[in-house]
Protein backbone atom coordinates (compact mmCIF):
# COMPACT_ATOMS: atom_id res chain seq x y z
CA UNK A 1 0.00 0.00 0.00
CA UNK A 2 1.16 3.76 -0.65
CA UNK A 3 2.73 5.15 2.24
CA UNK A 4 0.57 8.41 1.79
CA UNK A 5 -2.65 6.62 1.48
CA UNK A 6 -5.08 6.40 4.68
CA UNK A 7 -7.33 3.73 4.10
CA UNK A 8 -10.91 4.56 6.21
CA UNK A 9 -13.78 2.62 6.57
CA UNK A 10 -16.36 5.50 5.79
CA UNK A 11 -19.07 3.20 3.88
CA UNK A 12 -21.06 0.58 6.16
CA UNK A 13 -22.87 -2.15 4.25
CA UNK A 14 -25.96 -0.48 4.52
CA UNK A 15 -24.96 2.49 3.31
CA UNK A 16 -23.41 0.92 -0.05
CA UNK A 17 -26.25 -1.53 -0.30
CA UNK A 18 -28.62 1.86 -0.43
CA UNK A 19 -26.47 3.68 -2.75
CA UNK A 20 -26.36 1.17 -4.71
CA UNK A 21 -30.26 0.37 -5.06
CA UNK A 22 -30.95 4.02 -5.10
CA UNK A 23 -28.17 4.71 -7.87
CA UNK A 24 -29.95 1.42 -10.11
CA UNK A 25 -33.36 2.93 -9.02
CA UNK A 26 -32.53 6.95 -10.38
CA UNK A 27 -31.57 5.40 -13.02
CA UNK A 28 -34.35 3.31 -14.40
CA UNK A 29 -36.73 6.38 -13.79
CA UNK A 30 -34.50 8.59 -15.66
CA UNK A 31 -34.33 6.41 -18.65
CA UNK A 32 -38.15 5.41 -18.65
CA UNK A 33 -38.88 9.11 -17.38
CA UNK A 34 -37.28 10.40 -20.30
CA UNK A 35 -39.35 7.73 -22.27
CA UNK A 36 -42.58 8.70 -20.87
CA UNK A 37 -41.73 11.95 -21.48
CA UNK A 38 -41.21 11.82 -25.11
CA UNK A 39 -43.48 9.21 -25.42
CA UNK A 40 -42.10 8.41 -28.58
CA UNK A 41 -42.48 4.64 -29.78
CA UNK A 42 -39.06 4.95 -31.48
CA UNK A 43 -37.58 5.25 -27.82
CA UNK A 44 -35.35 2.54 -26.78
CA UNK A 45 -38.41 1.56 -23.83
CA UNK A 46 -41.86 1.09 -25.52
CA UNK A 47 -44.54 3.73 -24.11
CA UNK A 48 -46.32 0.94 -22.01
CA UNK A 49 -43.18 -0.72 -20.55
CA UNK A 50 -42.02 2.22 -19.63
CA UNK A 51 -44.78 3.25 -17.31
CA UNK A 52 -44.96 -0.08 -15.75
CA UNK A 53 -41.21 0.24 -14.95
CA UNK A 54 -41.30 3.97 -14.16
CA UNK A 55 -43.78 2.81 -11.93
CA UNK A 56 -42.26 0.01 -10.53
CA UNK A 57 -39.10 1.47 -9.82
CA UNK A 58 -40.90 4.56 -7.98
CA UNK A 59 -42.41 2.47 -5.63
CA UNK A 60 -38.43 0.54 -5.10
CA UNK A 61 -36.72 4.12 -4.97
CA UNK A 62 -39.84 4.89 -2.10
CA UNK A 63 -38.77 1.86 0.19
CA UNK A 64 -35.43 2.43 -0.40
CA UNK A 65 -35.77 6.48 0.53
CA UNK A 66 -37.24 5.24 3.82
CA UNK A 67 -34.66 2.72 4.36
CA UNK A 68 -32.40 6.35 4.30
CA UNK A 69 -34.42 8.12 6.00
CA UNK A 70 -34.53 6.12 9.15
CA UNK A 71 -31.31 5.46 9.05
CA UNK A 72 -30.11 8.88 9.10
CA UNK A 73 -32.75 9.37 11.92
CA UNK A 74 -30.95 6.71 13.83
CA UNK A 75 -27.11 6.23 12.96
CA UNK A 76 -24.70 8.23 12.99
CA UNK A 77 -24.39 8.64 9.49
CA UNK A 78 -27.17 11.29 9.67
CA UNK A 79 -24.64 13.65 11.41
CA UNK A 80 -22.85 14.04 8.36
CA UNK A 81 -25.70 15.90 6.61
CA UNK A 82 -25.93 18.22 9.46
CA UNK A 83 -25.15 21.60 8.12
CA UNK A 84 -23.21 23.92 10.31
CA UNK A 85 -24.87 27.04 9.00
CA UNK A 86 -21.84 29.58 10.52
CA UNK A 87 -19.51 30.46 8.03
CA UNK A 88 -20.88 27.74 5.62
CA UNK A 89 -20.92 30.18 2.35
CA UNK A 90 -17.45 30.70 2.99
CA UNK A 91 -16.66 27.06 2.95
CA UNK A 92 -19.12 26.25 0.06
CA UNK A 93 -16.61 29.16 -1.97
CA UNK A 94 -13.43 27.71 -0.69
CA UNK A 95 -14.72 24.25 -2.16
CA UNK A 96 -15.81 25.98 -5.35
CA UNK A 97 -12.46 27.91 -5.69
CA UNK A 98 -10.70 24.70 -5.20
CA UNK A 99 -13.16 22.71 -8.18
CA UNK A 100 -12.11 25.94 -10.75
CA UNK A 101 -8.61 26.40 -9.70
CA UNK A 102 -7.05 25.05 -6.71
CA UNK A 103 -7.45 21.38 -8.63
CA UNK A 104 -5.38 22.46 -11.19
CA UNK A 105 -2.17 23.75 -9.45
CA UNK A 106 -1.95 20.56 -7.56
CA UNK A 107 -3.53 22.48 -4.24
CA UNK A 108 -4.61 20.43 -1.40
CA UNK A 109 -8.50 19.76 -1.15
CA UNK A 110 -9.65 22.27 1.46
CA UNK A 111 -11.79 19.61 3.41
CA UNK A 112 -10.03 16.31 3.22
CA UNK A 113 -12.38 13.68 4.00
CA UNK A 114 -12.08 12.24 7.52
CA UNK A 115 -14.04 9.78 9.69
CA UNK A 116 -15.73 13.02 11.13
CA UNK A 117 -16.48 15.04 8.12
CA UNK A 118 -17.29 12.74 5.21
CA UNK A 119 -18.49 14.99 3.05
CA UNK A 120 -16.92 18.69 1.90
CA UNK A 121 -19.41 21.64 2.09
CA UNK A 122 -20.32 21.45 -1.72
CA UNK A 123 -21.00 17.66 -1.08
CA UNK A 124 -22.67 18.71 2.06
CA UNK A 125 -24.89 21.40 0.44
CA UNK A 126 -25.97 19.33 -2.84
CA UNK A 127 -26.79 15.97 -1.14
CA UNK A 128 -28.91 17.62 1.13
CA UNK A 129 -30.69 19.52 -1.23
CA UNK A 130 -30.99 16.12 -3.46
CA UNK A 131 -31.90 14.00 -0.03
CA UNK A 132 -34.19 16.01 1.63
CA UNK A 133 -36.19 18.48 -0.89
CA UNK A 134 -35.72 16.47 -4.48
CA UNK A 135 -35.97 13.12 -4.21
CA UNK A 136 -38.80 13.25 -1.14
CA UNK A 137 -40.18 15.99 -3.79
CA UNK A 138 -40.34 13.83 -6.44
CA UNK A 139 -41.78 10.96 -4.69
CA UNK A 140 -44.58 12.96 -3.72
CA UNK A 141 -45.35 14.12 -6.55
CA UNK A 142 -44.75 10.99 -8.55
CA UNK A 143 -47.17 9.46 -6.00
CA UNK A 144 -49.73 12.22 -6.58
CA UNK A 145 -49.49 11.63 -10.66
CA UNK A 146 -49.69 8.00 -9.95
CA UNK A 147 -53.29 8.18 -7.94
CA UNK A 148 -54.41 11.32 -9.94
CA UNK A 149 -57.58 10.92 -7.34
CA UNK A 150 -55.62 11.74 -4.56
CA UNK A 151 -54.14 14.44 -5.98
CA UNK A 152 -56.04 18.28 -4.73
CA UNK A 153 -58.20 19.28 -7.88
CA UNK A 154 -57.06 23.19 -7.75
CA UNK A 155 -54.84 24.71 -6.14
CA UNK A 156 -55.49 28.59 -6.07
CA UNK A 157 -57.22 28.13 -9.74
CA UNK A 158 -54.58 26.42 -11.04
CA UNK A 159 -54.84 22.70 -11.71
CA UNK A 160 -53.07 20.54 -8.65
CA UNK A 161 -52.36 17.87 -11.18
CA UNK A 162 -50.22 20.17 -13.72
CA UNK A 163 -48.48 21.51 -11.08
CA UNK A 164 -47.66 18.04 -9.53
CA UNK A 165 -46.22 16.97 -12.76
CA UNK A 166 -44.65 20.27 -13.05
CA UNK A 167 -43.38 19.46 -9.99
CA UNK A 168 -42.43 16.42 -10.66
CA UNK A 169 -41.14 16.92 -13.76
CA UNK A 170 -38.43 19.75 -12.21
CA UNK A 171 -37.25 17.65 -9.51
CA UNK A 172 -36.65 14.71 -11.76
CA UNK A 173 -34.72 17.15 -14.13
CA UNK A 174 -32.52 18.61 -11.55
CA UNK A 175 -32.11 14.57 -10.25
CA UNK A 176 -31.36 13.92 -13.58
CA UNK A 177 -28.15 16.94 -13.51
CA UNK A 178 -27.24 16.05 -9.99
CA UNK A 179 -26.43 12.36 -12.01
CA UNK A 180 -24.25 13.53 -14.12
CA UNK A 181 -22.52 16.10 -11.89
CA UNK A 182 -22.03 13.52 -9.02
CA UNK A 183 -20.65 10.57 -11.47
CA UNK A 184 -18.22 12.97 -12.65
CA UNK A 185 -17.18 14.10 -9.46
CA UNK A 186 -16.72 10.70 -8.03
CA UNK A 187 -13.56 10.49 -11.06
CA UNK A 188 -11.99 13.31 -8.35
CA UNK A 189 -10.36 10.65 -6.12
CA UNK A 190 -7.02 9.18 -5.37
CA UNK A 191 -7.52 7.60 -8.82
CA UNK A 192 -9.92 8.10 -11.35
CA UNK A 193 -11.63 4.79 -10.22
CA UNK A 194 -11.24 4.40 -6.37
CA UNK A 195 -13.92 6.77 -5.50
CA UNK A 196 -16.31 3.82 -7.61
CA UNK A 197 -14.56 1.15 -5.38
CA UNK A 198 -15.12 2.82 -2.37
CA UNK A 199 -18.90 2.18 -2.95
CA UNK A 200 -18.37 -1.52 -3.36
CA UNK A 201 -15.53 -2.18 -0.55
CA UNK A 202 -16.64 0.35 2.08
CA UNK A 203 -12.96 2.21 2.14
CA UNK A 204 -12.19 5.71 1.17
CA UNK A 205 -8.86 5.84 0.28
CA UNK A 206 -7.59 9.36 1.06
CA UNK A 207 -4.67 11.80 -1.26
CA UNK B 1 -15.66 14.63 16.37
CA UNK B 2 -18.89 14.52 14.62
CA UNK B 3 -21.27 16.94 15.43
CA UNK B 4 -23.68 16.27 17.79
CA UNK B 5 -26.48 15.03 15.62
CA UNK B 6 -29.40 17.18 17.11
CA UNK B 7 -31.14 18.66 14.70
CA UNK B 8 -31.29 16.17 11.58
CA UNK B 9 -32.32 17.11 8.14
CA UNK B 10 -35.08 14.07 7.96
CA UNK B 11 -36.36 15.75 11.27
CA UNK B 12 -37.33 18.81 9.38
CA UNK B 13 -38.10 16.96 6.54
CA UNK B 14 -40.60 15.12 8.84
CA UNK B 15 -42.38 17.99 10.29
CA UNK B 16 -42.64 19.35 6.70
CA UNK B 17 -44.46 16.04 5.37
CA UNK B 18 -46.52 15.84 8.68
CA UNK B 19 -48.00 19.64 7.75
CA UNK B 20 -47.97 18.75 4.47
CA UNK B 21 -50.26 15.79 4.72
CA UNK B 22 -52.58 18.16 7.32
CA UNK B 23 -52.98 20.89 4.87
CA UNK B 24 -53.68 18.07 1.93
CA UNK B 25 -56.01 15.96 4.49
CA UNK B 26 -57.86 19.84 5.00
CA UNK B 27 -57.76 20.95 1.22
CA UNK B 28 -58.97 17.36 0.17
CA UNK B 29 -62.18 17.37 2.53
CA UNK B 30 -63.35 21.14 1.51
CA UNK B 31 -62.98 20.11 -1.58
CA UNK B 32 -64.80 16.87 -1.43
CA UNK B 33 -67.71 19.10 0.26
CA UNK B 34 -67.56 21.62 -2.50
CA UNK B 35 -68.28 18.41 -5.01
CA UNK B 36 -71.57 17.18 -3.13
CA UNK B 37 -73.10 20.54 -4.72
CA UNK B 38 -72.22 19.80 -8.40
CA UNK B 39 -72.91 15.74 -8.03
CA UNK B 40 -76.18 15.24 -10.04
CA UNK B 41 -78.70 13.45 -7.98
CA UNK B 42 -80.25 10.64 -9.92
CA UNK B 43 -82.52 9.38 -7.37
CA UNK B 44 -84.00 12.59 -6.75
CA UNK B 45 -84.30 15.15 -9.37
CA UNK B 46 -85.69 18.53 -9.17
CA UNK B 47 -89.39 19.04 -8.28
CA UNK B 48 -90.62 20.87 -11.54
CA UNK B 49 -94.17 22.75 -11.02
CA UNK B 50 -94.85 20.76 -14.68
CA UNK B 51 -98.46 22.63 -14.44
CA UNK B 52 -96.80 26.13 -14.55
CA UNK B 53 -95.09 25.09 -18.10
CA UNK B 54 -96.42 26.06 -21.51
CA UNK B 55 -99.04 23.41 -23.21
CA UNK B 56 -98.53 20.96 -20.03
CA UNK B 57 -102.44 20.78 -19.94
CA UNK B 58 -102.33 19.42 -23.40
CA UNK B 59 -99.55 17.34 -23.15
CA UNK B 60 -100.44 16.02 -19.78
CA UNK B 61 -103.41 13.45 -22.20
CA UNK B 62 -100.80 12.23 -23.39
CA UNK B 63 -98.55 11.90 -20.40
CA UNK B 64 -101.26 10.16 -18.08
CA UNK B 65 -100.69 6.63 -20.40
CA UNK B 66 -96.76 7.65 -21.81
CA UNK B 67 -95.83 9.29 -18.62
CA UNK B 68 -94.96 6.36 -16.73
CA UNK B 69 -94.73 2.14 -16.88
CA UNK B 70 -98.63 1.50 -16.96
CA UNK B 71 -101.66 2.74 -18.78
CA UNK B 72 -105.35 2.32 -17.69
CA UNK B 73 -108.82 2.34 -19.84
CA UNK B 74 -112.57 1.40 -20.16
CA UNK B 75 -113.33 -1.29 -21.79
CA UNK B 76 -115.71 -0.70 -23.92
CA UNK B 77 -117.83 -3.68 -24.26
CA UNK B 78 -117.18 -4.68 -20.43
CA UNK B 79 -117.13 -1.26 -18.82
CA UNK B 80 -114.05 -2.43 -16.86
CA UNK B 81 -110.67 -1.06 -15.91
CA UNK B 82 -108.12 -2.22 -18.00
CA UNK B 83 -104.03 -2.05 -17.02
CA UNK B 84 -102.10 -2.51 -19.52
CA UNK B 85 -98.07 -1.73 -19.82
CA UNK B 86 -96.73 0.60 -21.96
CA UNK B 87 -93.60 -0.27 -24.11
CA UNK B 88 -90.34 1.08 -22.66
CA UNK B 89 -89.71 2.76 -25.91
CA UNK B 90 -92.61 5.10 -26.21
CA UNK B 91 -92.30 5.98 -22.20
CA UNK B 92 -91.21 9.56 -21.63
CA UNK B 93 -90.64 10.58 -17.93
CA UNK B 94 -92.61 13.93 -16.92
CA UNK B 95 -88.98 14.79 -14.91
CA UNK B 96 -86.88 14.50 -17.88
CA UNK B 97 -89.36 16.31 -20.64
CA UNK B 98 -90.20 19.21 -18.44
CA UNK B 99 -86.38 20.15 -18.15
CA UNK B 100 -85.79 19.28 -21.35
CA UNK B 101 -84.95 22.27 -24.25
CA UNK B 102 -88.76 21.07 -25.75
CA UNK B 103 -90.14 21.40 -22.46
CA UNK B 104 -92.64 24.39 -23.76
CA UNK B 105 -93.89 22.08 -27.36
CA UNK B 106 -97.05 20.41 -27.09
CA UNK B 107 -96.88 16.50 -28.28
CA UNK B 108 -99.24 17.32 -31.77
CA UNK B 109 -96.36 20.14 -32.65
CA UNK B 110 -94.08 16.87 -33.87
CA UNK B 111 -96.42 14.32 -33.94
CA UNK B 112 -99.90 14.21 -35.75
CA UNK B 113 -103.15 15.48 -33.82
CA UNK B 114 -104.50 12.18 -34.77
CA UNK B 115 -103.34 10.54 -31.66
CA UNK B 116 -105.32 12.71 -30.00
CA UNK B 117 -108.12 9.48 -30.71
CA UNK B 118 -107.66 6.41 -28.36
CA UNK B 119 -106.84 3.77 -29.54
CA UNK B 120 -104.46 5.76 -32.07
CA UNK B 121 -105.40 4.65 -35.51
CA UNK B 122 -102.51 1.34 -36.62
CA UNK B 123 -101.18 4.14 -39.54
CA UNK B 124 -99.45 6.64 -37.29
CA UNK B 125 -97.12 3.74 -36.72
CA UNK B 126 -96.20 4.66 -40.12
CA UNK B 127 -95.43 8.14 -38.92
CA UNK B 128 -91.78 9.66 -40.53
CA UNK B 129 -89.83 11.18 -37.15
CA UNK B 130 -88.50 14.81 -37.42
CA UNK B 131 -84.88 14.93 -37.12
CA UNK B 132 -82.54 17.89 -35.56
CA UNK B 133 -82.39 19.55 -38.98
CA UNK B 134 -85.74 19.04 -40.19
CA UNK B 135 -86.51 22.05 -37.45
CA UNK B 136 -83.21 23.46 -36.99
CA UNK B 137 -81.89 23.77 -40.43
CA UNK B 138 -81.36 27.37 -42.06
CA UNK B 139 -82.65 29.01 -39.07
CA UNK B 140 -81.12 32.39 -38.24
CA UNK B 141 -82.47 32.04 -34.68
CA UNK B 142 -80.30 28.49 -34.54
CA UNK B 143 -77.34 29.58 -36.53
CA UNK B 144 -75.08 29.70 -33.26
CA UNK B 145 -75.75 26.03 -32.67
CA UNK B 146 -74.20 25.36 -36.48
CA UNK B 147 -76.78 22.20 -37.17
CA UNK B 148 -75.65 22.71 -40.75
CA UNK B 149 -72.10 22.04 -39.57
CA UNK B 150 -73.39 19.32 -37.49
CA UNK B 151 -75.42 17.73 -40.07
CA UNK B 152 -72.36 17.20 -42.27
CA UNK B 153 -69.77 15.88 -39.53
CA UNK B 154 -72.44 13.34 -38.74
CA UNK B 155 -73.22 12.25 -42.26
CA UNK B 156 -69.46 11.53 -42.59
CA UNK B 157 -69.14 9.55 -38.68
CA UNK B 158 -68.46 6.14 -39.42
CA UNK B 159 -72.24 5.98 -37.00
CA UNK B 160 -74.08 7.58 -40.49
CA UNK B 161 -71.79 6.04 -43.04
CA UNK B 162 -71.86 2.28 -41.30
CA UNK B 163 -76.10 2.32 -40.27
CA UNK B 164 -77.20 4.58 -42.95
CA UNK B 165 -80.74 5.58 -42.02
CA UNK B 166 -81.03 3.65 -39.23
CA UNK B 167 -79.17 5.45 -37.03
CA UNK B 168 -80.66 9.01 -36.77
CA UNK B 169 -79.85 11.78 -34.61
CA UNK B 170 -82.13 10.54 -31.78
CA UNK B 171 -80.07 7.21 -31.52
CA UNK B 172 -78.06 9.82 -29.06
CA UNK B 173 -80.20 12.62 -28.66
CA UNK B 174 -83.83 12.29 -27.57
CA UNK B 175 -85.83 15.16 -27.87
CA UNK B 176 -88.33 14.33 -25.73
CA UNK B 177 -85.36 14.25 -23.30
CA UNK B 178 -82.81 16.77 -24.82
CA UNK B 179 -80.52 19.15 -22.55
CA UNK B 180 -78.54 21.75 -23.78
CA UNK B 181 -75.30 20.77 -21.65
CA UNK B 182 -72.07 22.89 -22.22
CA UNK B 183 -73.36 26.40 -23.03
CA UNK B 184 -75.52 25.71 -19.84
CA UNK B 185 -73.25 24.83 -17.00
CA UNK B 186 -69.43 25.88 -15.85
CA UNK B 187 -68.47 22.46 -14.41
CA UNK B 188 -66.63 20.70 -16.95
CA UNK B 189 -66.97 17.27 -15.29
CA UNK B 190 -70.67 17.49 -15.31
CA UNK B 191 -70.64 18.17 -19.26
CA UNK B 192 -67.94 15.05 -19.65
CA UNK B 193 -70.37 12.72 -17.78
CA UNK B 194 -73.77 13.73 -19.91
CA UNK B 195 -71.23 13.53 -22.89
CA UNK B 196 -69.73 10.39 -22.28
CA UNK B 197 -73.41 8.84 -20.72
CA UNK B 198 -74.72 9.34 -24.13
CA UNK B 199 -71.92 7.06 -26.11
CA UNK B 200 -72.17 4.36 -23.06
CA UNK B 201 -76.04 4.38 -23.70
CA UNK B 202 -75.28 2.54 -26.68
CA UNK B 203 -71.74 0.91 -25.81
CA UNK B 204 -72.53 0.45 -22.61
CA UNK B 205 -76.09 -1.24 -22.41
CA UNK B 206 -76.01 -4.75 -25.02
CA UNK B 207 -79.72 -4.46 -26.00
CA UNK B 208 -79.35 -1.04 -27.13
CA UNK B 209 -76.14 -1.65 -28.91
CA UNK B 210 -78.00 -4.64 -31.11
CA UNK B 211 -80.36 -2.54 -32.11
CA UNK B 212 -77.98 -2.04 -35.38
CA UNK B 213 -75.73 -4.59 -34.67
CA UNK B 214 -75.64 -8.45 -34.59
CA UNK B 215 -71.90 -8.19 -33.26
CA UNK B 216 -71.43 -8.38 -29.57
CA UNK B 217 -70.74 -5.81 -27.15
CA UNK B 218 -66.83 -5.04 -26.69
CA UNK B 219 -65.62 -5.03 -23.67
CA UNK B 220 -64.72 -0.85 -22.94
CA UNK B 221 -62.66 -1.75 -20.09
CA UNK B 222 -60.31 -4.51 -21.96
CA UNK B 223 -60.62 -2.82 -25.32
CA UNK B 224 -58.63 0.51 -23.74
CA UNK B 225 -56.33 -1.33 -20.98
CA UNK B 226 -53.40 -0.16 -23.28
CA UNK B 227 -54.34 3.41 -21.81
CA UNK B 228 -52.61 4.46 -18.28
CA UNK B 229 -54.80 5.68 -15.46
CA UNK B 230 -58.49 4.63 -17.53
CA UNK B 231 -60.44 5.12 -14.74
CA UNK B 232 -59.06 8.62 -14.89
CA UNK B 233 -58.92 9.27 -18.37
CA UNK B 234 -62.70 7.76 -18.77
CA UNK B 235 -64.05 10.16 -15.54
CA UNK B 236 -62.33 13.49 -17.33
CA UNK B 237 -62.14 13.16 -21.21
CA UNK B 238 -65.05 13.05 -23.04
CA UNK B 239 -65.44 9.55 -25.19
CA UNK B 240 -65.58 11.90 -28.85
CA UNK B 241 -62.04 13.97 -27.87
CA UNK B 242 -60.02 10.53 -29.19
CA UNK B 243 -62.96 8.88 -31.38
CA UNK B 244 -63.89 12.03 -33.16
CA UNK B 245 -62.59 14.26 -35.48
CA UNK B 246 -62.46 18.09 -33.80
CA UNK B 247 -63.11 20.47 -35.27
CA UNK B 248 -62.39 24.14 -33.57
CA UNK B 249 -65.52 25.88 -34.59
CA UNK B 250 -67.83 22.82 -33.08
CA UNK B 251 -67.56 22.39 -29.37
CA UNK B 252 -69.08 18.78 -29.89
CA UNK B 253 -67.21 16.84 -32.41
CA UNK B 254 -70.19 14.54 -34.50
CA UNK B 255 -67.91 13.24 -36.81
CA UNK B 256 -67.14 9.74 -35.39
CA UNK B 257 -64.25 7.84 -36.90
CA UNK B 258 -63.26 4.47 -37.28
CA UNK B 259 -61.68 2.65 -34.23
CA UNK B 260 -58.52 2.13 -36.11
CA UNK B 261 -58.47 6.37 -36.47
CA UNK B 262 -58.62 7.05 -33.04
CA UNK B 263 -56.34 8.85 -30.87
CA UNK B 264 -53.84 6.95 -29.34
CA UNK B 265 -50.65 9.00 -28.83
CA UNK B 266 -49.97 10.46 -26.01
CA UNK B 267 -48.67 13.40 -27.27
CA UNK B 268 -51.87 14.17 -29.69
CA UNK B 269 -53.05 15.76 -25.68
CA UNK B 270 -50.34 16.34 -23.38
CA UNK B 271 -48.98 18.73 -25.52
CA UNK B 272 -49.15 22.22 -25.70
CA UNK B 273 -50.69 21.78 -29.23
CA UNK B 274 -53.16 19.29 -27.88
CA UNK B 275 -56.58 18.58 -29.39
CA UNK B 276 -58.45 19.52 -26.04
CA UNK B 277 -57.57 22.77 -27.10
CA UNK B 278 -60.07 22.37 -29.71
CA UNK B 279 -64.34 22.63 -29.23
CA UNK B 280 -64.90 22.12 -25.65
CA UNK B 281 -62.07 23.13 -23.82
CA UNK B 282 -61.49 25.82 -26.42
CA UNK B 283 -64.72 26.91 -25.83
CA UNK B 284 -64.49 26.86 -22.27
CA UNK B 285 -61.37 29.02 -22.47
CA UNK B 286 -63.02 31.09 -23.92
CA UNK B 287 -65.86 31.47 -21.82
CA UNK B 288 -63.55 31.51 -18.59
CA UNK B 289 -61.72 34.61 -20.06
CA UNK B 290 -64.65 36.63 -20.95
CA UNK B 291 -66.25 36.02 -17.53
CA UNK B 292 -63.27 35.89 -15.14
CA UNK B 293 -60.72 37.98 -17.34
CA UNK B 294 -57.68 37.33 -19.10
CA UNK B 295 -55.51 36.30 -15.62
CA UNK B 296 -58.02 33.99 -14.23
CA UNK B 297 -59.87 33.02 -16.81
CA UNK B 298 -56.97 31.79 -19.08
CA UNK B 299 -53.64 31.36 -16.95
CA UNK B 300 -55.09 30.08 -13.77
CA UNK B 301 -57.80 28.42 -15.76
CA UNK B 302 -58.43 24.34 -14.75
CA UNK B 303 -59.49 23.68 -17.73
CA UNK B 304 -56.17 25.69 -19.76
CA UNK B 305 -54.02 22.02 -19.80
CA UNK B 306 -54.25 18.46 -18.93
CA UNK B 307 -50.42 18.07 -18.47
CA UNK B 308 -47.47 20.98 -18.67
CA UNK B 309 -46.06 18.05 -20.70
CA UNK B 310 -43.96 18.61 -23.96
CA UNK B 311 -43.66 22.35 -23.37
CA UNK B 312 -41.74 24.23 -25.44
CA UNK B 313 -40.37 26.00 -23.32
CA UNK B 314 -39.53 23.85 -20.32
CA UNK B 315 -37.59 21.75 -22.78
CA UNK B 316 -35.77 24.26 -23.90
CA UNK B 317 -34.31 25.17 -20.91
CA UNK B 318 -33.74 21.64 -19.91
CA UNK B 319 -31.91 20.88 -23.05
CA UNK B 320 -29.64 23.99 -22.61
CA UNK B 321 -29.17 23.14 -18.67
CA UNK B 322 -28.06 19.81 -19.22
CA UNK B 323 -26.08 20.73 -22.40
CA UNK B 324 -23.98 23.37 -20.61
CA UNK B 325 -23.45 21.05 -17.56
CA UNK B 326 -21.97 18.43 -20.03
CA UNK B 327 -19.76 20.98 -21.38
CA UNK B 328 -18.41 22.33 -18.65
CA UNK B 329 -17.98 18.86 -17.16
CA UNK B 330 -15.96 17.96 -20.69
CA UNK B 331 -14.02 21.72 -20.16
CA UNK B 332 -13.37 20.35 -16.82
CA UNK B 333 -11.85 16.67 -17.46
CA UNK B 334 -10.08 17.88 -20.44
CA UNK B 335 -7.89 20.28 -18.10
CA UNK B 336 -7.60 17.83 -15.40
CA UNK B 337 -6.06 15.47 -18.19
CA UNK B 338 -3.80 18.35 -19.28
CA UNK B 339 -2.37 18.80 -15.86
CA UNK B 340 -1.62 15.16 -15.45
CA UNK B 341 -0.09 14.20 -18.93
Amino acid sequence: MDNNTERLYLYPAWIRIWHMTNALFCLILIITGLSIQFSNPTLVVKFKTAVALHNIAGILLTCSYIVFFVGNLFTKNGAYYVIELKGFVLRLMTQFRYYTFGIFRNEHPPFPVTSEVKFNPLQQFSYVVLMYLLVPLSILSGFGLLYPNITVNSVMGASGLDLTDLLHLCAGFLITVFMCIHVYFCTIGKTPTSNFKSMIDGYHDSH
Amino acid sequence: MIPKPNIRPAWFVLLLLMAFILVFSLAKTSESNLDVRFKPDQDNPPKIAYTKVKNAKENENCFKCHGQSKYHYENAESKKIVTKRMYSEVIIKREDFYISNHREFKCTDCHSEDYNTFPHPGNLRMEAKANCIDCHGGDEKYAKFEFEKIDTAFMESVHSQKHSEDFTCWMCHNPHTYKINARTTENLKETITYDNLICLNCHGDITRYQLLTDKQRPNLINKHDWLPNQASHFTNVRCIECHARNEDTLIVAHHIVPKNLAVRKCESCHAKNSILYASLYKYQVQENIQKKGLLKGLILSETATIGPDQNNNLNLISFIIIGLTLFVITIHAFLRLQKNS
